[in-house]
């Protein structure tokens, strides 16, 4: 399993990539939506992006809608992590194609659920 | 850190209000919860909290709230809310199709999620002109004010919310998340010791039970396990936390699997309901193999 981790911020691209990596992922990072973009046009499909909303040169929603208007990537998980926390903003990212939305700051936990929800991950169960 | 006799003495008060067990070992949770109520009682330390308690019964009951509060999430650990969806809540429309209506139990409810999760998938699942009621029941009346209140920080609503079902059901409300009046309406909520005698309630089509039996000693457990076999409907189901089990604890029941999850239901219910009159056996057996 594989996660894009797409956020102009270093410490936050690190810590995501903590929590990802102790799910088994493996992880390749993008400081803003077109780096991101260049990475898939160079041929990695990832399984999910975590997607940033605001980066210089393309934003995340931007990212969202240019991934989703390409069929090469339409099983690519898509979930924002972001400050935007309007619900105006959520209903936006989500017409636009993503799949799952988290605000920051978050908890571990938070991602972890999220990726569990969307099917990428399963948590042991006790018998 | 507290002070072993502050932690005796919390812990008994825990066991002696509440019958839940504060073993040794959990002294930084005891600390971590009491510490901003000690400072918002101009106490310097815990320790000087745990002694205003002898004589407050306002901060006594301050502190078994802080106390009794866990952490939960959305829709917690998935698995049960499929098992709703998909096994649950089937047979009961059938069966229930004459009232066209659902009663739900949501014991130790803590802050709602778990009532409101309910409340979101029988928005989504029941069919038209059907209602349904959670009972969302705690120990915590602050608790309660938090479930009537149905508002939400950021940070909880990041635990396991699915964005959409949060764009559909929830207004911003300053910092904080507010749940829609329509799924509000659907939840009843009323103070309740598990481990007390039950109050008056109605009899239940489903009840969740989660993460709270392991809270108490056995003989607790037992006693609370088969008062609420007094309030479920004999085709109703029981569902406890995926470390909780009825086996060897109360042979009224009996388990069904339904994917991840052990549904737990009246032993009268794996009898076909038209059956002859039952004869008259002798006490059923305890389960075996466990």
């Amino acid at each position: 399993m594989h996660a894009l981790i797409i956020d102009d911020s270093k410490t936050m691209r690190s810590i995501l990539r903590r929590i990802v990596t102790e799910l088994g992922f493996e992880t390749t990072e993008a400081g803003n939506g077109q780096e991101a973009l260049d990475v898939l046009e160079a041929g990695l499909v990832p399984d999910i992006c975590l997607i940033d909303w605001n980066m210089p040169l393309m934003d995340g929603y931007t990212f969202v809608t240019r991934v989703r208007a390409d069929d090469r990537w339409r099983n690519v998980t898509l979930m924002m992590v972001t400050t935007e926390s309007e619900h105006g903003q959520i209903v936006r990212a989500l017409a636009a194609g993503a799949h799952e939305y988290v605000i920051k700051p978050f908890t571990p936990d938070a991602i972890i659920e999220k990726m569990e929800l969307l099917g990428l991950f399963a948590q042991e169960v006790p018998a | 850190m507290i002070s072993p006799t502050s932690f005796a003495y919390v812990a008994d008060l825990l066991r002696r209000e509440t019958a839940m067990l504060c073993e040794p070992g959990k002294e930084y949770l005891v600390e971590a919860r009491l510490l901003p109520l000690a400072r918002s009682a101009g106490q310097p330390d815990v320790d000087g909290y745990v002694a205003l308690l002898g004589r407050d019964p306002s901060e006594r009951a301050k502190a078994i709230d802080a106390l009794t509060i866990n952490e939960t999430s959305w829709f917690r650990d998935l698995a049960p809310y499929q098992a709703f969806t998909e096994a649950m809540l089937p047979p009961l429309l059938e069966a229930r199709a004459h009232v066209k209506h659902l009663e739900i139990w949501s014991a130790a409810c803590s802050s709602g999620q778990e009532a409101y999760s309910l409340t979101m998938l029988l928005k989504e699942n029941l069919p038209p002109g059907w209602t349904a009621r959670i009972h969302a029941t705690d120990v915590s009346t602050t608790m309660l004010e938090r479930v009537r209140a149905g508002r939400y920080s950021q940070v909880e609503m990041n635990r396991g919310m699915p964005a959409q079902r949060l764009v559909t059901w929830f207004t911003r409300a300053g910092n904080e998340w507010e749940v829609s009046p329509e799924l509000r309406s659907m939840v009843t909520t009323q103070h309740l010791n598990l481990a007390a005698p039950f109050p008056p309630m109605p009899v239940f089509d489903i009840v969740f039970l989660r993460n709270v039996l392991i809270y108490f000693d056995l003989d607790t457990k037992r006693d609370i396990l088969r008062r609420v076999s007094t309030r479920i409907s004999p085709d109703g189901f029981l569902l406890l936390g995926s470390s909780e089990t009825t086996l060897d604890l109360d042979d009224a029941w009996t388990r069904e699997a339904a994917g991840r999850v052990w549904m737990h239901r009246p032993r009268t219910a794996a009898r076909p309901a038209a059956a002859a009159p039952a004869p008259i056996t002798a006490p059923a057996l305890s389960q075996t193999g466990a």
